[in-house]
């Protein structure tokens, strides 16, 4: 799958010098392809009962052995269900970008498929130092994308992005090694072999410390509070693809990083600041939507609700209840999905207006009510009604918070009045009201009409019968548990 | 002299003969072209000759030389550089200069200091390497004698370069009087019983001045802005790989033989360096508008790096410092190939300007450019990741922690600059400007196909570096 996307990229530049639309269509074909095979893995090992040790495919090659760096590669149910959603928004940026990039389209197409590449790779690399290495190969094609095709202040952001992220990734780095050689002089193996440094004994303070360099990393990437500021830059200012790929993919990253490392090897560590990083997450909650509510551009108005509904899964993450996690992944999911609907929405907005200042907008109901009830569709999604996905998600969420730490569920909840407070305000100004001068605009036409229906579809179903997702999960989460509540 | 030692000698010997033939040359009146020519037919046999006395290495030459694995592979990063330096060099001399053939007496005989400063194992020839390396330096680099800033350079690079070989020789002195031994082994073996004294960590104290000098680390980078501006490019490309390769090597040999990674008080002040070199050289780089000030200040950092690998001191570090080296010279000599082929007849191509919108105007050149700056950067899939790993590899085993997080904090405020070039490679371009014929076009190609090989190289060496490491280690076993 990775090689189908690298392989793509490289053709789609390729093909930028003999004709501009052949490139989309390869680009297509390429995710098209990538997303009917994952489809095809989740159809296949629906049923196969995958308990701890016990992987759905896992495929290793040397690859530096005088290091003990192997090309290693394993799927469970987690990754699988993060494959899913990466291919299906993949085949989504693709189809988001096919008007909007009108300059250079091989190389925008070439840096597109080597960002949903590296993505892959991080969801499915099981040797550490090729995880770091898949986490820097999405950031750099990602730095281009902002960079190059991005709006007036791109510079900006896209240097925001790319040292905020790089910054985590070293210290990750030096995590990663410490554990290496710490493994390395326990055992007598030095590998960056995922299975085997999981075992690693490490002191307490030891643990604290490289844990705290995973840490880091991911919550830059997921982001928790004071780390926020590159996320609205980058989203207002990337292209609407690369923030459909930012919001629905790259923070997603995080949050999977969360799970798989920090709370499956440094469990003791974990539980230690367990009560710091909930906190954490409930200020995440509230703050993104209060400054979500104040925003008056469109795209940026999306980040903050992004910030606020990754406070949800950092809240989940850390209590450490079954329920929670899967609520977890649900939340990636669902949040994926209708964040990725209101940028890709917000890019078609801007295409047609050539804004993002919600100010400008106003009656856009009148001149294109498919748009409208699709976008208030996912309004509700993001606000968390009963039926779409993100419910059920946040409902696990907090009732498995409640448990553990009541008072911090109370104000999250809070946060949910928040949510319906910004959506609602968000579809008046921009869909509702008087029509203003400028916001005469045609409707969908059949192609954004594609992705927008198969979107809401997609967390509709995601909200009525979400069993499959939860069963696939069922056993990664289990696992955890049971390592992670000795104590 | 044995038969084995001459062989032994023979790349050496090759490399000498190499001006000499050079010298033969102009006096019969060939043209650029065939010393050109003859130039790149002696480095190939000199590697050659590398290879075909591999097997009877190591071999020492009583008492100044010591012809071993690690040598072979210092000299080979050197002779590498060289190789390419001199490929770019024809291109650029001939259009600017009346006399471009006295050049490469030069640059053969810098090469040859430097490859010696890589097989000494004695003061004696430490100092003559060492100023055959200078003194063809200080020709080399006001080679353009019609521009100021090369004269500007070329003094400053003089003056200073002369202070700092006195400086040296006084800290030899100082040695000498502490130990009566000039060999760097018996000096290490002279020292192993006793505590190391005063006169011994003055002498190296002294050492250091010398040749932090020539490795441009602070406090004694002064020099390297206005050089690395003042100087022809591919001058500036050699001073920053091979005369650089050939100090750190002697730097290297004359540690691990006087056991200099076991002395608390030289480990801090090497930190120290490192420190301050990594953090001042980044910063100073960040505003930079000119890019071969941009990369001297990014050299300064990077050798920063290289002294961390140097830390350590066991066979893991100096692994470490040998992909390192390697990987930067190809990084830094494929930029500094850019600057050159970019350069036109009056002015380097310095100001960034120049480069706004490069990638649309010429896809090649600012692809190789971009790759290049990345590996500088140290961003995966290139060399420079690569190269970074290990240095901070051996770093953490050996528990420099201060120096490694320094590394890493430093290496994100350098990505900045990085990027700043970056993105105005791939900014909007001017509206195109005529370009002058190339005068030659078979070196030009000739030079583009290097720049394409090199940027390969930096890919593959960052992708699957597996048989780089490998072979550098066994090199490394040849001692």
């Amino acid at each position: 799958m990775i090689l189908i996307f690298f392989a793509a990229g490289l053709i789609c530049w390729a093909m930028q010098l003999f004709n501009n639309s052949l490139c989309k269509w390869v680009a297509l074909i390429a995710s098209l392809a990538t997303f009917i095979l994952s489809c095809f893995a989740f159809y296949t090992f629906r049923n196969v009962a995958g308990g701890p040790g016990n992987w759905l495919v896992d495929y290793k090659i040397d690859w530096i052995s005088s290091f003990g760096i192997q090309f290693h590669i394993a799927l469970d149910g987690l990754s699988l269900v993060m494959l899913l959603l990466t291919s299906f928004l993949g085949v989504l940026a693709v189809l988001c970008s096919w008007t909007e990039i009108k300059e250079r389209i091989g190389f925008y197409y070439f840096n597109l498929l080597w960002t949903l590449a590296g993505i892959t790779g991080v969801f499915v690399a099981m040797d550490l130092f090729l995880f770091y290495f898949f986490w820097e190969v999405m950031i750099v094609p990602m730095y281009f994308l902002i960079a190059i095709w991005g709006d007036t202040n791109r510079r900006y952001a896209s240097y925001k992005f790319f040292i905020f992220t790089q910054a985590g990734g070293l210290l990750m780095l030096l995590s990663i090694l410490a554990l290496y050689f710490i493994n390395g002089s326990n055992t007598g193996t030095y590998t960056f072999d995922y299975f085997i440094l999981k075992n690693t004994t490490l002191t307490f303070s030891a643990g604290r410390w490289i844990m705290l360099g995973f840490l880091i990393a991911f919550i830059i990437k997921l982001p928790v509070v004071p780390f926020h500021s590159w996320l609205p830059d980058a989203h207002s200012e990337a292209p609407s693809a690369g923030s459909l790929i930012l919001a629905g993919l790259l923070l997603k990253t995080g949050a999977y990083g969360i799970i798989r490392f920090v709370i499956t090897m440094f469990p003791e560590n974990a539980a230690e600041i367990s009560q710091w990083a909930m906190l954490f997450g409930v200020i995440g909650i509230i703050y993104g939507a209060m400054l979500a509510f104040a925003q008056t551009d469109l795209k940026r108005f999306i980040a903050y609700t992004s910030v606020s509904h990754m406070g949800f899964v950092l809240l989940g993450v850390f209590t450490f209840r079954e329920m929670a996690l899967q609520g977890v992944v649900m939340q990636m999911l669902t949040h994926g999905i209708s964040t990725g609907a209101l940028f890709a929405m917000a890019g078609m907005i801007k295409e047609r207006l050539h804004t993002r200042d919600m100010s400008n907008m106003g009656g856009l109901w009148t001149g294109m009510p498919v748009m409208g009830g699709l976008a208030l569709v996912f309004a509700m999604a993001s606000l968390g009604l009963p039926m779409m996905g993100n419910f059920v998600a946040e409902f696990l969420i907090l009732i498995a918070s409640y448990e553990v730490n009541p008072a911090l569920a109370i104000i999250a909840s809070i946060g949910l009045v928040f949510a319906a407070l910004y959506s609602l305000r968000m579809v008046q100004k921009v869909f509702l009201g008087p029509l203003q001068p400028s916001s005469h605009a045609k409707d969908l036409n059949g192609r954004e009409f594609t992705i927008l229906i198969s979107l809401s579809i997609a967390i509709v179903i995601l909200g009525l019968y979400p069993q499959p997702v939860l069963d696939s999960v069922k056993e990664v989460v289990q696992s955890l548990i049971q390592k992670s509540t000795p104590a | 002299m044995t038969h084995e030692q001459l062989l032994a000698l023979l790349p050496f010997m090759l490399l000498a003969s190499a001006s000499l033939v050079i010298i033969l040359m102009i006096a019969a009146r060939l043209s650029h072209f065939a010393i050109q020519v003859a130039g790149f037919l002696f480095l190939c046999m000199t590697v050659g000759a590398m290879w075909y006395v591999r097997d009877i290495l190591p071999r020492e030459i009583l008492p100044l030389f010591i012809v071993d694995g690690f040598a072979a592979l210092f000299t080979g990063v050197i002779i590498f550089s060289v190789g390419v330096v001199g490929l770019f060099s024809y291109i650029y001399f001939e259009e600017r200069e009346e006399n471009p053939k006295e050049y490469y007496i030069l640059l053969f005989l810098a090469t040859l200091g430097a490859a010696v400063l890589t097989i000494s194992r004695h003061f004696v020839s430490f100092f003559i390497g060492l100023e055959i390396l200078s003194v063809s330096l200080y020709a080399l680099i006001a080679y353009l004698r019609n521009r100021n800033n090369a004269i500007e350079a070329g003094v400053k690079y003089l003056i200073l370069a002369a202070l700092t070989s006195a400086f040296l020789l006084l800290g030899m002195a100082l040695f000498y009087m502490d130990t009566g031994q000039l060999e760097f082994n018996a000096i290490g073996a002279k020292l192993s019983g006793s505590d190391a004294g005063v006169l011994y960590k003055m002498g190296i104290a002294l050492m250091v001045v010398a040749v932090g000098f020539k490795l441009a680390l602070v406090p004694f980078h002064l020099w390297a802005a206005d050089v690395y501006q003042g100087a022809p490019s591919p001058v500036t490309s050699f001073i920053a790989t091979a005369s650089k390769a050939g100090v750190f090597a002697v730097l290297m040999r004359f540690a691990l033989a006087t056991n200099l990674q076991g002395s608390p008080f030289l480990m801090y002040m090497f930190s120290g360096i490192a420190i301050a070199s990594m953090i001042l050289g980044n910063i100073l780089a960040l505003r930079q508008h000119n890019i071969k000030r941009l990369l001297a200040y990014s050299s300064i950092a990077h050798f920063g790096y290289l002294i961390v690998a140097f830390l350590p001191g066991n066979t893991e570090g100096i692994q470490a410092s040998v992909f390192y080296l390697f990987a930067y010279s190809i990084t830094i000599l494929s930029a500094f190939g850019i600057v050159t082929l970019l350069s036109t007849r009056m002015k380097d191509a310095e100001d960034l300007n120049l480069y706004r919108g490069l990638f649309w105007r010429k896809p090649v050149m600012a692809a190789v450019l971009a790759i290049a700056l990345f590996s500088l950067a140290g961003i995966p899939l290139t060399a420079g990741f690569f190269a970074k790993f290990v240095v901070l590899m051996s770093g953490v085993h050996s528990d420099l922690w201060l120096p490694v997080i320094v590394l890493v904090l430093t290496s994100v405020i350098g990505l900045y600059y990085y990027l700043r070039i970056i993105s105005t490679l791939f900014a909007q371009a001017p509206p195109h400007e005529v370009q002058p014929k190339s005068l030659h076009p078979f070196f030009y190609f000739a030079t583009y196909a290097t720049l394409i090989v090199l940027m390969v190289l930096i890919c593959v060496l960052g992708i699957y570096p597996g048989p780089a490491i490998e072979g550098i280690r066994e090199f490394l076993m040849i001692r």
